[in-house]
C-alpha cells in the first residue's frame, strides 16, 4: 500500500490559504487587550505582545506571561473546541496542532509560541464539509460525552502525519524500514492514541474511526 | 385534522434504528459548548483553596498578599462569604463555618479578572489551621465505630435475612468463605466540574456541568433563598459524570456566591487534582462472601457482608450487598452493610453504585465455588437461577440471565475450556478466560414534558433531560417520532435547561425510562389531539403537557432488573506481572434497545471502566495526611486506548411489557457491573492464583508467579 503525501494538517494549510487569499479578516485584535487593565507598569513587566496564527487568522495579542495556549484559545479567542481536562499534560483533551504537529496546548505558554501556526478542531472542516476524521468519528459513534473528542481528532490528524513521516512508536517492529511510512495497524493506532484519555470508553470506536481514515489515505494495513 | 394541513409523515418509525447522535457534528467540530465555555462580558474567575490538613478548623485566613495582586477582586472565606440556608446536602454548606472535616475541603475562593491571577491569588492565601491530631482515616472491617445503617444508598434496607444462614452454611458440604477488597475509586469524567454564574436584572443564569439541571436549580433556590423562577440552570452539553455530577457539587455554589458577592459573572472550575476530594468517590469496600452449596452446586446458604466508610459530613453507604438479594436462589441468606464515618472526603455515586463493587465480590465467590465443585461456572449460575426475586418473592418482569450466558458462551467460544488453571502458556505469557454475571435495577422517576406541533408540520419536545454522552437527545427524538408517527427529522428536542418541564436527572440508568415515558405520553396525547383537530392549526400551534407522577408512584408488582454476562480473556506476563485483557465481551438482557449505535457505546464504555477497576484504577487515603494520595490522571490510571482490547457488546431480544411504553431498561451502568470479576476470574484461570484485592497491578501479581 502506497502512502499518500497528503499533509495531515490539511486544516491548517487551508486556513493559512484563507488568510493569504485575503478574506479581509487577516488580523484580529484579541480580546486580551480589551481585558480590564492592571497597573501599566506591572502589565508591561508581566505581559508581552505577540502574534498567534490560529486556523489561518493572525491574532495580535498582549498576553500575561502565565497564559497557556489553551487558555488563550478558550478564554481570549472564544475557541472552546480545545478542552481542558487536566491542565497538566495528563489527558490530551487540549490537543491542537502546532506547525502541523500535535501538542498539549495546556503545557505551552503562549508567549513562547509567538509567530506559530496553530490549528484547532474549529479549523479542520472545510466550510460545511467535515474533515474525514470528523466524519468517521460521527459515523463510528467514536464519541459519547464529546469532551475528549476534539483532542482525539486533532491527535489523530497528528498520528496520520507522523506515520506518513515514518515516526516509529513503541509497537513499531524494530526491523521496520527506517524513514519510510509506518503502516497504521490497529496496534499502532491504539499505541499512538494513548495520550488521549476517554473516560466514556469510546476507544474501540476511536480506533475504528482512525483506521477507516488511514485506510482511505493508504497508511493503514 | 386533514393530512393536507398536518402531514404526519409515513412510517418507518425510527425506534430501534441506529441513528447517528444528533449533536455529533457539534461535538466533532468543537461547536458544542460545555459549562466553562460560556464567558459573559466582564466575567471573573474563581479559584478554590483546598484545606491542607486531615481534620481541624481554620484558625485564621490571611488574604492580604492575595488581595494585593493586581486584578484580584476578592477572596471569599467563611468570614465574608454570603450566608446560605441550611443545605439538604451538607457538602454544599461551603465557607459557612471554620470546620475542616477532611483534607481537600474548600476553605476559600479567590476571585480575579483572569484565570492566571485567580490561581496565583489562591496560592497566595495563607490559611492557619488548628489541626486535630487524631484524624481517623483508615477503613478496617473491625473498626470499633462501625455500625449497621438502617438504610443504604438507593433507600434499600441495610440488613436482610432469610432462613438460617449460619446453620445452613455449617451443614453445607461445599463452602466458600472469602473476603474481597475494593479501593476507593474515582469517577474522573473528562470534563472537570465547572460552573459559570451570571446575575442579570435579578435573574440568575448558571451554566453548570451537571447530570440534572432541575435539581441544581431547586438546590440553589433553597441555598440562596430564591424562587426557582428566578434561576435558570443550563446543562446542555456535559462532559461525562458517571454519578459525580448527579446533584450539585461545590463549584456551582461557589460560583453563585462569588457572582452575588462581586456583582460580576464568575466562572469556577474544579482543578483536576481537587476533584476526588470534593465531587464524591466510590467508597472502598471490604466484602466477605460466604457460599454454601450441595455437591450438585445448588446454593443453600449465601451471606454477603459489607464494611465501608462514609465521611463525617454526611452518611452515604455503598449498597454493595443489594445485588446478592437479586441474583441467586438460596433459602438461607444474610446481607449486611456496616459503615464507619471517617475523616475522609464524602463518598457518592459512581457508575452502578452497589451493583458494581458488590457483583465483583459475589461473582468472584461464584467462580471460587465453581472451582471447588469442579463445575463449569456458567453451569453453576444456571443451577441457581431463582424462580422469583429471592429477597422479595416477586416475579421478575423479565430475566434473561441464562439467555445472556448461553449467547455469550457461544459468541465467545467459551467451550471447550480446560478448567485447570495455569496450563495455557505462550512464551512468557499465561492465558485464561473468565466469566461473570451482571445485574442492574430498572429505576423510573416522575418527569414532565411538553409536546408541541407547529403549523409547518414540525414538532418540538421540551423536557429537562440531560445528555451526558448517553445519546439521550437522539433516543428521545426517536421515541417522540414513534409516538407521533412522524419522521424523526421533523422532531426538535429541547433538553438541558431548568426552564423546561422538570425531569429526572441522568442517573440510575433511569434517564430514558423516565424521560421517554413522559415524552411518549405527551406525544401520544398530541397525536390524538391532532387526529381530532379540524382545519388548520392555530397560529401558535398545539401544545400538550404531560407528567408521569401517577404512573411512577405505583410500585410495580414485578421485580425489574437488567441482567448480563461478561466474558474476558487475559494474558499474564510471568516476567513483569503485567496483565492485559485480550478480549472482552458483554451480552446484555436489558429490554428493548432503542438505538443500537449509542447503546453499544454505552455498554462498551461501562465495560472499559470495569477493565480499569480490575487492573489499573487504584486510590488510597493517605494514612498520615488524609485525603487521597493519587488525585489526578497521572496518579490514578484510567484505562488508555492501548489498555482497551477488542471490546464487544451484544444483547438478547427481550420483550418486557411491565416497564414503560418503550419496553426499555437502563443501559448506562450494567456494562461495568460484571467486568471486574470476569477479568479477575480469568486471571485465576490463567495463573491459578486467586487475588482478592483489586486492582491487579503488577506489584500484586508478580510475587505469585
Ligand atoms: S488539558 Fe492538556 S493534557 Fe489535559
Ligand atoms: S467521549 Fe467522553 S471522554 Fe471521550
Amino acid at each position: 500500500m502506497q502512502p499518500t503525501n497528503q499533509p495531515a494538517d490539511a486544516g491548517g494549510a487551508r486556513a493559512a490559504g484563507a488568510a493569504r487569499s485575503g478574506t479581509g479578516a487577516g488580523t484580529h485584535a484579541g480580546t486580551a487587550t480589551a481585558r480590564p487593565a492592571r497597573p501599566a507598569e506591572a502589565a508591561a513587566e508581566q505581559s508581552s505582545a505577540l502574534v498567534l496564527h490560529v486556523n489561518g487568522t493572525a491574532y495580535e495579542l498582549t498576553l500575561d506571561h502565565r497564559t497557556t495556549v489553551l487558555d488563550v484559545l478558550r478564554e481570549h479567542l472564544g475557541l472552546t473546541g480545545a478542552k481542558k481536562g487536566c491542565d497538566h499534560g495528563q489527558c490530551g483533551a487540549c490537543t491542537v496542532l502546532v506547525e502541523g504537529r500535535r501538542a498539549n496546548s495546556c503545557l505551552m505558554l503562549a508567549v513562547a509560541q509567538d509567530g506559530r501556526h496553530i490549528t484547532t478542531i474549529e479549523g479542520l472542516a472545510d466550510g460545511e464539509r467535515l474533515h474525514p476524521l470528523q466524519e468517521a468519528f460521527v459515523e463510528r459513534d467514536a464519541l459519547q460525552c464529546g469532551y475528549c473528542t476534539p483532542g482525539q481528532i486533532c491527535s489523530a490528524v497528528g498520528v496520520l502525519q507522523e506515520a506518513a513521516d515514518g515516526f516509529p512508536s513503541h509497537v513499531t517492529p524494530a526491523d521496520a524500514p527506517q524513514g519510510g511510512p509506518v503502516q497504521l495497524t490497529v496496534e499502532e493506532i491504539r499505541e499512538r492514541m494513548s495520550g488521549n484519555l476517554c473516560r466514556c470508553g469510546a476507544y474501540p470506536r476511536i480506533v475504528e474511526a482512525v483506521h477507516d481514515v488511514s485506510t482511505d489515505q493508504g497508511v493503514a494495513s | 385534522m386533514s393530512p393536507r394541513t398536518f402531514p404526519l409523515g409515513p412510517p418507518p418509525y425510527p425506534l430501534g434504528e441506529p441513528l447517528v447522535r444528533r449533536e455529533g457534528r457539534e461535538k466533532v467540530t468543537g461547536a458544542a459548548r460545555y459549562a466553562a465555555e460560556h464567558t459573559p462580558p466582564n466575567c471573573a474567575y474563581g479559584w478554590p483553596v483546598a484545606a491542607g490538613i486531615p481534620r481541624g478548623r481554620v484558625a485564621a485566613v490571611d488574604t492580604a498578599e492575595a488581595l494585593a495582586l493586581p486584578g484580584v477582586i476578592t477572596v471569599l472565606t467563611h468570614e465574608n462569604a454570603p450566608r446560605l440556608a441550611a443545605a439538604e446536602d451538607p457538602t454544599l454548606s461551603l465557607l459557612q463555618e471554620d470546620r475542616v472535616p477532611h483534607r481537600g475541603w474548600y476553605v476559600a475562593l479567590a476571585v480575579a479578572d483572569t484565570i492566571e491571577t485567580a490561581r496565583a491569588a489562591a496560592e497566595a492565601v495563607r490559611v492557619t489551621y488548628e489541626t486535630d491530631d487524631d484524624a481517623d482515616v483508615l477503613l478496617r472491617a473491625d473498626h470499633p465505630r462501625m455500625y449497621e445503617p438502617e438504610k443504604v444508598n438507593g433507600g434499600y434496607p441495610g440488613t436482610r435475612e432469610r432462613g438460617d444462614f449460619e446453620g445452613a452454611f455449617a451443614a453445607a458440604p461445599v463452602t466458600v468463605d472469602a473476603t474481597y477488597h475494593v479501593p476507593p475509586l474515582h469517577n474522573h469524567p473528562m470534563e472537570p466540574h465547572a460552573s459559570t454564574a451570571h446575575w442579570s436584572e435579578g435573574h440568575l443564569t448558571v451554566h453548570d456541568s451537571s447530570q440534572g439541571a432541575t435539581k441544581v436549580c431547586e438546590d440553589l433556590a433553597a441555598l440562596f433563598k430564591l424562587d426557582t423562577s428566578e434561576i435558570t440552570v443550563v446543562s446542555e452539553h456535559v462532559g461525562g459524570g458517571f454519578g459525580s455530577k448527579g446533584t450539585p457539587r461545590p463549584q456551582v455554589v461557589l460560583a453563585v456566591m462569588a457572582a452575588r458577592h462581586t456583582g460580576r459573572p464568575v466562572k469556577v472550575s474544579v482543578p483536576r487534582r481537587e476533584m476526588p476530594a470534593v465531587v464524591g468517590h466510590r467508597a472502598p469496600t471490604i466484602q466477605r462472601v460466604r457460599l454454601g452449596a450441595g455437591n450438585d452446586g445448588v446454593i443453600t446458604a449465601l451471606s454477603h457482608e459489607i464494611a465501608t466508610h462514609t465521611s463525617t459530613v454526611t452518611e452515604f453507604v455503598e449498597q454493595a450487598a443489594v445485588p446478592a438479594r437479586v441474583m441467586y436462589a438460596s433459602p438461607n441468606s444474610r446481607t449486611v452493610h456496616r459503615v464507619v464515618p471517617l475523616d475522609v472526603p464524602t463518598p457518592s455515586w459512581m457508575r452502578a453504585p452497589g451493583e458494581c463493587p458488590g457483583m465483583y465480590a459475589l461473582e468472584s465467590a461464584m467462580d471460587e465455588l465453581a472451582v471447588q465443585l469442579g463445575m463449569d461456572p456458567i453451569e453453576l449460575r444456571m443451577r441457581n437461577e431463582p424462580d422469583t426475586e429471592p429477597d422479595s418473592d416477586r416475579a421478575f418482569s423479565s430475566r434473561h440471565l441464562v439467555g445472556a450466558l448461553r449467547d455469550g458462551a457461544e459468541r465467545f467460544r467459551w467451550l471447550p475450556r480446560d478448567p485447570r488453571p495455569g496450563v495455557r502458556r505462550e512464551g512468557d505469557l499465561l492465558l485464561g478466560t473468565g466469566v461473570a454475571a451482571s445485574t442492574y435495577p430498572v429505576l423510573i422517576a416522575a418527569s414532565a414534558a411538553e409536546a408541541h406541533a407547529d403549523r409547518d408540520g414540525t414538532f418540538r419536545i421540551r423536557v429537562n433531560a440531560t445528555d451526558i454522552g448517553t445519546g439521550a437527545r437522539t433516543v428521545l427524538a426517536q421515541i417522540a417520532a414513534g409516538a407521533l408517527m412522524a419522521p424523526e427529522d421533523r422532531v426538535r428536542i429541547e433538553i438541558g435547561n431548568s426552564d423546561l418541564p422538570p425531569a429526572m436527572l441522568a442517573g440510575g440508568s433511569a434517564g430514558i425510562g423516565s424521560w421517554g415515558w413522559v415524552v411518549h405520553k405527551a406525544c401520544t396525547a398530541l397525536r390524538a389531539r391532532l387526529r381530532d383537530h379540524v382545519g388548520p392549526l392555530p397560529a401558535d400551534g398545539l401544545t400538550v403537557a404531560a407528567d408521569t407522577r401517577q404512573e411512577t408512584s405505583e410500585r410495580s408488582p414485578y421485580a425489574r432488573h437488567s441482567f448480563g454476562a461478561t466474558f474476558a480473556e487475559v494474558q499474564v506476563d510471568t516476567v513483569t506481572g503485567e496483565i492485559r485483557v485480550r478480549r472482552l465481551m458483554g451480552v446484555f438482557a436489558a429490554g428493548r434497545i432503542l438505538n443500537p449505535r449509542t447503546a453499544r457505546s454505552q455498554f462498551i464504555g461501562g465495560m472499559t471502566m470495569g477493565l480499569g477497576m480490575a487492573l489499573t484504577e487504584d486510590s488510597e487515603v493517605d494514612p498520615e495526611f488524609g485525603g487521597f494520595a493519587g488525585c489526578d490522571l497521572a496518579g490514578y490510571h484510567v484505562p488508555a486506548c492501548a489498555d482497551a482490547p477488542r471490546i464487544e457488546a451484544y444483547w438478547v431480544e427481550e420483550e418486557d411489557p411491565h416497564l414503560n411504553p418503550m419496553g426499555s431498561k437502563g443501559i448506562g451502568e450494567i456494562g461495568i457491573v460484571g467486568t471486574a470479576a470476569a477479568v479477575t476470574n480469568a486471571v485465576w484461570h490463567a495463573t491459578g492464583v486467586r487475588l482478592r484485592d483489586i486492582p491487579l497491578t503488577p506489584d500484586k501479581v508478580l510475587p505469585h508467579l
